[in-house]
C-alpha cells in the first residue's frame, strides 16, 4: 500500500464558545492519484474537513486535537503564512458555487494565472499560455477571448469549468472538490463530473471528492468515507460500500437516493429507530471522548 | 451612451438654472441691500434712487433675473458691486486656490480613510479595530471648523510649526503664470515654494479631511469585512495568498464601489466646508470671497460664486458616476 498524500488523523474541531464538536476524531487518507469520496448529509461536517485541510476554518471554530499531514508534513504545526504557501503550492480547491467563487471585478485570465505567477513563480507569459491551455482542456471554446471576460459574462457551467481549469493549472498533487456540481443544472452536472473524472485521470491528481450524491461516488471514486454528525461511520472501498454497506446510516443513505426505475422504493426517509440509534451512537462517542479527556 | 450623455447634460442645465433662479430671488428678498452699504449714512433719497436705478435694482425681480440670465448666457456675469471688477475674472482668480485646497483635503481623506479601513479590516475583531472605530467616532463628532480651530491652537500657537493664515508667505517671489500654485510648484520643481504652500495648506486641508476620512474609513471597513466573507476570498486563501494580499487584491476593489458613491456626496460637503475653513485660516480662496460678498450684499458676486459651487457639485457627481462604471465591470457595457 502506497503512503497517503493527504493524511488526516483523529481530527476534532469544535465551536469556540459552546465547545460543541463539529468533527469527532475524523481520520481519512487519500493516496496519490486516488479519488476518495467524502459522503454525508448537509451539516455532517464535510465542508469543515475541506476547510481544515486548507487551514481556513471559520474564526469561531478551533481545532481540539489531531493532525493534517500533506507529504508527511504536519500542517497544524506551521504558522498561518507558511501553511498557506505550503498548501497553495501542492493542493487546490474546487468550490461548490461557481456563481460566487469568482471575483466579480477580475478578468478570468487573472483568476487562473494568479496562483501560477505569485505562488508558483511562473513568468507571466508562460502563466498566460498555461491558462489558455487549461481552458482549452476544460473544453471552453476560444480561450483567448474568454480570458479577457469577467465572471458575469459567463454561464454557471462555464464558470465551474474556469474554476476547474484554475484548480488544475498549477499541477497540484491534491485537489479537494466541495460538491462541485450541486449548484448546477442536472445536464450540466453530468458534463462537469465527466470533465473532473477525465482531468483527474490525465493529471494523476489525488482527489478528495465531497458529495451527498451516492451515484457520483459509484461513478467517480475508489474509496469512500461516510460522515454522520462529524464522525466517520464507515470507511471502505467504493466497491465494498455498495456491495455490503456495514453501517445502518450508509444503508439509509442509499435507500434515500432517488431511483426513477423503482420510484416506490426510493426517497424513503430515515426511520425514527435509525435516528434514535444514530443519536445514541454520537452520544456514546462524546461520552467516551469526555472520559478520555478527563483522564488527560 | 451619447443619449445618456445628452440627458445628463440636460439635467445639469436644469440644475444650474434652478440654483441660479433660487439664489437670485433669495438674495434680493432677504433684508439688507447693497446700495445702503455703498453710500455714506445720511445720503439723500434722490441719491439712493439714482444708484438703485444705476444697478437696475429698481426693476421687478423677475425682470432683473431675465436681464441677468441673458447676459450670463453670453458669458457676462456682471460687475462686482463692492470690488468693481468683472465677477468671472474675480472668481477665476480665486477658484484655483479653493480647488487645490479641496483636492488636497480629498487626497488626505482618501489616503487616511483607506489606510485606516484596510488596517481595521486586516485586524478585525482585535483591539486595533476597536481603536480605529473610536478614532473615527471622534473625528466624526467634530465639524471641520472645530478641527481647524484646534489645529490653529495646537500647531499654530502652542507648537508653531504651521502657518495659521494665508496661502503662501508674502515674502516669496512667485514665478507662476496660473493660480494653481501647488501644481506649478511641483511642475517647476520649486521645493521651497512647495514646502511653504504645504506649511499653509496642510492644517486647513486636514481640518476639512478628517470628517470625510472617518466616513470613508467606517464605510470601507464595513464593505471590506463583508467582502472578506465571500467565496472568492476563501478560494484565494486556498491558493496560498496571505491574508493581507487577499484583502488588497481580492476584497478591496469590490469593497470600494459602495464607498465611492457616498464619498462623492461627502466630498461636496467638504467643498461647502471650504467656505468657513478658508475664512478661519484667512486662505484666499473662493469660500473666503463668498463670505465677503455676503457681508457686502454684493449680489452679482454672490450669484456667480454660488453658480460656480453648483457647477463643481454637478461635475463631482458626474465623475463619481463615471468611476463607478469604471470600477464595476458589470456596469460597463450597459
Amino acid at each position: 500500500m502506497t503512503e497517503a498524500y493527504l493524511d488526516i488523523r483523529d481530527l476534532s474541531v469544535a465551536l469556540q464558545h459552546s465547545g460543541d464538536r463539529l468533527l469527532r476524531r475524523v481520520s481519512l487518507a487519500v493516496r496519490p492519484g486516488e479519488v476518495h469520496a467524502l459522503v454525508g448529509e448537509s451539516g455532517a461536517g464535510k465542508s469543515m474537513i475541506a476547510r481544515a485541510v486548507f487551514g481556513i476554518l471559520p474564526k469561531a471554530v478551533t481545532i481540539l486535537e489531531g493532525q493534517v499531514t500533506i507529504e508527511g508534513a504536519d500542517l497544524n504545526g506551521m504558522s498561518e503564512a507558511a501553511r498557506r504557501l505550503f498548501i497553495g503550492k501542492r493542493a487546490a480547491f474546487i468550490p461548490q458555487d461557481p456563481l460566487t467563487a469568482l471575483n466579480p471585478s477580475k478578468r478570468i485570465a487573472d483568476q487562473i494565472s494568479d496562483r501560477l505567477i505569485h505562488i508558483l513563480g511562473m513568468p507571466k507569459a508562460k502563466a498566460h499560455e498555461r491558462a489558455a491551455a487549461l481552458l482549452e482542456e476544460v473544453k471552453i471554446a476560444d480561450p483567448e477571448r474568454v480570458m479577457r471576460l469577467y465572471p458575469h459574462e459567463l454561464s454557471g457551467g462555464m464558470r465551474q469549468r474556469v474554476l476547474i481549469a484554475a484548480a488544475f493549472a498549477g499541477e497540484p498533487r491534491l485537489i479537494v472538490a466541495d460538491e462541485p456540481t450541486t449548484a448546477l443544472d442536472v445536464t450540466v452536472q453530468r458534463q462537469i463530473l465527466a470533465l473532473i473524472a477525465g482531468m483527474q485521470a490525465r493529471h494523476g491528481t489525488a482527489l478528495l471528492f465531497i458529495t451527498h450524491n451516492l451515484g457520483v461516488v459509484a461513478k467517480l471514486c475508489q474509496t469512500a468515507s461516510v460522515l454522520y454528525a462529524g464522525k466517520v461511520v464507515e470507511q471502505t472501498s467504493v466497491r465494498r460500500l455498495f456491495a455490503d454497506p456495514r453501517h445502518a446510516y450508509t444503508r439509509a443513505l442509499m435507500a434515500a437516493t432517488p431511483r426513477y426505475d423503482r420510484p416506490e422504493e426510493s426517497l424513503k426517509p430515515a426511520s425514527p429507530e435509525l435516528m434514535g440509534e444514530l443519536a445514541r451512537e454520537v452520544a456514546e462517542t462524546d461520552a467516551l471522548w469526555a472520559k478520555e479527556r478527563a483522564h488527560g | 451612451m451619447s443619449r445618456n450623455l445628452l440627458i445628463r447634460l440636460g439635467s445639469t442645465m436644469v440644475t444650474l438654472f434652478g440654483v441660479a433662479f433660487i439664489v437670485f430671488i433669495l438674495v434680493r428678498v432677504v433684508p439688507g441691500n447693497p446700495i445702503a452699504m455703498m453710500l455714506p449714512p445720511g445720503a439723500s433719497d434722490a441719491d439712493i434712487a439714482l444708484l438703485t436705478a444705476h444697478y437696475g435694482l429698481d426693476k421687478p425681480i423677475l425682470t432683473q433675473f431675465w436681464i441677468w440670465l441673458g447676459r450670463a448666457l453670453q458669458g457676462d456675469f456682471g460687475m462686482s458691486i463692492s470690488l468693481r471688477q468683472d465677477v468671472m475674472s474675480l472668481i477665476f482668480g480665486r477658484l484655483p486656490a479653493t480647488l487645490e485646497l479641496a483636492t488636497l483635503a480629498l487626497v488626505i481623506a482618501m489616503a487616511l480613510g483607506g489606510a485606516l479601513a484596510i488596517t481595521a479590516a486586516r485586524f478585525r475583531g482585535t483591539a486595533v479595530e476597536t481603536g480605529i472605530d473610536l478614532a473615527n467616532g471622534a473625528s466624526l463628532a467634530m465639524p471641520d471648523f472645530l478641527w481647524g480651530l484646534t489645529f490653529i491652537l495646537l500647531f499654530g500657537v502652542l507648537i508653531p510649526v504651521f502657518a495659521i493664515s494665508g496661502r503662501v508667505s508674502p515674502s516669496l517671489d512667485l514665478p507662476f503664470v496660473t493660480g494653481f500654485y501647488l501644481i506649478e510648484s511641483i511642475l517647476r520643481l520649486r521645493v521651497d515654494i512647495f514646502l511653504d504652500l504645504m506649511r499653509h495648506m496642510l492644517m486647513p486641508a486636514l481640518a476639512l479631511a478628517l470628517p470625510l476620512a472617518a466616513v470613508i474609513a467606517q464605510l470601507l471597513k464595513t464593505s471590506l469585512k463583508e467582502a472578506m466573507q465571500q467565496d472568492y476570498v476563501m478560494l484565494a486563501r486556498t491558493k496560498g495568498f496571505s491574508e493581507t494580499r487577499v484583502l488588497i487584491s481580492e476584497a478591496l476593489r469590490n469593497a470600494v464601489i459602495p464607498t465611492l458613491t457616498l464619498a462623492g456626496v461627502q466630498f461636496t460637503f467638504l467643498i461647502g466646508g471650504t467656505v468657513i475653513v478658508e475664512r478661519l485660516f484667512s486662505y484666499e480662496g473662493l469660500g473666503n470671497m463668498a463670505i465677503d460678498a455676503v457681508i457686502n450684499r454684493d449680489l452679482p458676486l454672490i450669484q456667480g460664486i454660488v453658480l460656480v459651487f453648483a457647477l463643481i457639485f454637478v461635475v463631482i457627481n458626474l465623475i463619481v458616476d463615471l468611476s463607478y462604471a469604471l470600477l464595476n465591470p458589470r456596469l460597463r457595457h450597459g
